[in-house]
């Protein structure tokens, strides 16, 4: 046996204590899902009052809004990419990138160039260490995301699809890639387009047979729809960092979880080798012993 | 059939902040306030930070502070939805004393500090109506 059973019992406590470890980073992870779900659920019925709304003054009212005008030809769009602050959670910002660099070369097949907006640490240290320009990039929130944070991130984007064709940032359209929390073991990645606005999808959308009143505005149509709209896209922003983040949860428990389990299987395949070598050991003492027992013997046999 | 309650929620944008059956709503859009009773006409409106009143079925009424925000009536459901929202008898009273004080400070022409000297108005207003 090349290794040596002291060494053997090393490797065991080293994997053990990393055992220990991951298997709390996994405990962690399980306990802050469930939080993390919970925010989700507690932010949906402002989601749902405020999709009702837009989509009554949508119905209602013949306004047109520069959030909800397509551009007639669309020349830059911006693309928001929500992944984590922290790894060790598997695949999950990778996947989230691939996801955003596959619209990126489908954007780019258009005839569009892509403005880049990162939140999240892991993806913005991907970039800069391609040396591609982000135009802005948010940090430190990825597994419990505010509604402030979700309020900068959509004032830059709306800022920047606003503005004129002249200024530098200006965009025609806003993509956003976030992982969509479908059950604790399928997360996807999702590209859906945010701006120009279409009204009424999502989750909490009201039902197709449902009737919609008919609204006194005030103070005017244009107005609300004013202050509603840049609010909606800011309730999607957030409902994408909640997703997010839930998702980030969940893939880090998995990650978390098989590595526990490859640590259990090594540590059960290092205790086997170790005894084996104990016992190869052993053998080979009693072999010796017998051996030099057998030498005095036939010592002692030849001087009698 | 003339129902006598509204079904009332005031969502912030984490969490429901209080929801139940109430007589009357009254709250302050960027028109001027605005009472509502039972049976009001579906009306969308813009809200001034300021205060929301609701008397509740059990005649209880309760205060909360709100920033600029929406409030939504249609069939006797009335839903006011805001970013920040806050019941009365979770505001800091001295807390919100001290950031009066702060924003009038930091001067007048600061739009600002004019937003946050409004919502430090509109707590101290809450507190007092509550109690």
């Amino acid at each position: 046996m090349a290794v040596s059973l002291r060494e053997m019992r090393a490797r065991i406590k080293s994997v053990q204590a990393t055992k220990q470890i991951t298997r709390a980073m996994e405990l962690i992870a399980a306990s802050r899902i469930i939080k993390a779900r919970s925010r989700a659920q507690a932010a949906a019925p402002y989601a749902r009052e405020l999709t009702r709304a837009v989509s009554a003054v949508a119905t209602y009212s013949n306004v047109d809004h520069p959030l909800t005008t397509e551009p007639q030809d669309p020349k830059r769009a911006a693309v928001l990419i929500v992944t984590s602050d922290r790894g060790l959670a598997g695949a999950y910002s990778s996947s989230v990138i691939r996801e955003a660099e596959r619209l990126r070369e489908k954007l780019r097949g258009d005839g569009r160039d892509v403005d880049l907006y990162v939140s999240g640490r892991k993806g913005v240290s991907y970039y800069t260490f391609r040396q591609q320009a982000l135009v802005e990039s948010w940090t430190g929130f990825s597994d419990a995301p505010t509604y402030d944070a979700a309020r900068e991130i959509a004032d830059a984007l709306i800022a920047a699809f606003t503005s004129d064709e002249s200024e530098e940032a200006s965009v025609d359209e806003v993509h956003v890639v976030y992982t969509r929390f479908k059950s604790m073991l399928v997360q996807e990645p999702t590209a859906v387009r945010l701006l120009p606005l279409e009204v009424v999808e999502g989750e909490s959308r009201p039902e197709a047979d449902e009737v919609l009143p008919l609204y006194e505005f005030e103070p005017s149509a244009a107005d609300v729809l004013d202050a509603l709209l840049p609010r909606y896209v800011q309730s999607r922003i957030f409902f994408c960092l909640l997703q997010a983040s839930a998702s980030e949860l969940a893939a880090r428990q998995r990650a978390m979880k098989s590595a526990t389990d490859n640590a259990e299987e090594l540590i059960k395949k290092y205790t086997q080798d170790a005894n084996q070598a104990r016992q190869a050991g052993i053998t080979q003492e009693i072999s010796e012993i017998v051996g030099g027992v057998n030498a005095l013997a036939d010592a002692n046999a030849g001087s009698e | 059939m003339a129902e006598t309650a509204l079904r009332v929620e005031l969502v912030a944008a984490d969490r429901v902040v209080w929801s139940g059956d109430a007589n009357i709503v009254v709250a302050r859009t960027v028109e001027g306030d605005v009472g509502i009773l039972a049976n009001h006409a579906p009306m969308l409106a813009v809200l001034a930070q300021g205060t929301v009143e609701v008397t509740t079925t059990e005649n209880e009424s309760w205060v909360a502070v709100v920033d600029s925000g929406f409030l939504s009536v249609a069939g006797n459901r009335v839903s006011i939805l805001s970013e920040h929202a806050q019941m009365s008898h979770e505001i800091d009273l001295e807390k919100a004393k001290s950031d009066l004080e702060r924003a009038r400070s930091a001067g007048e022409d600061d739009s600002e500090a004019a937003d946050a000297v409004a919502l430090a108005q509109a707590k101290i207003r809450a507190v007092e109506k509550a109690s």
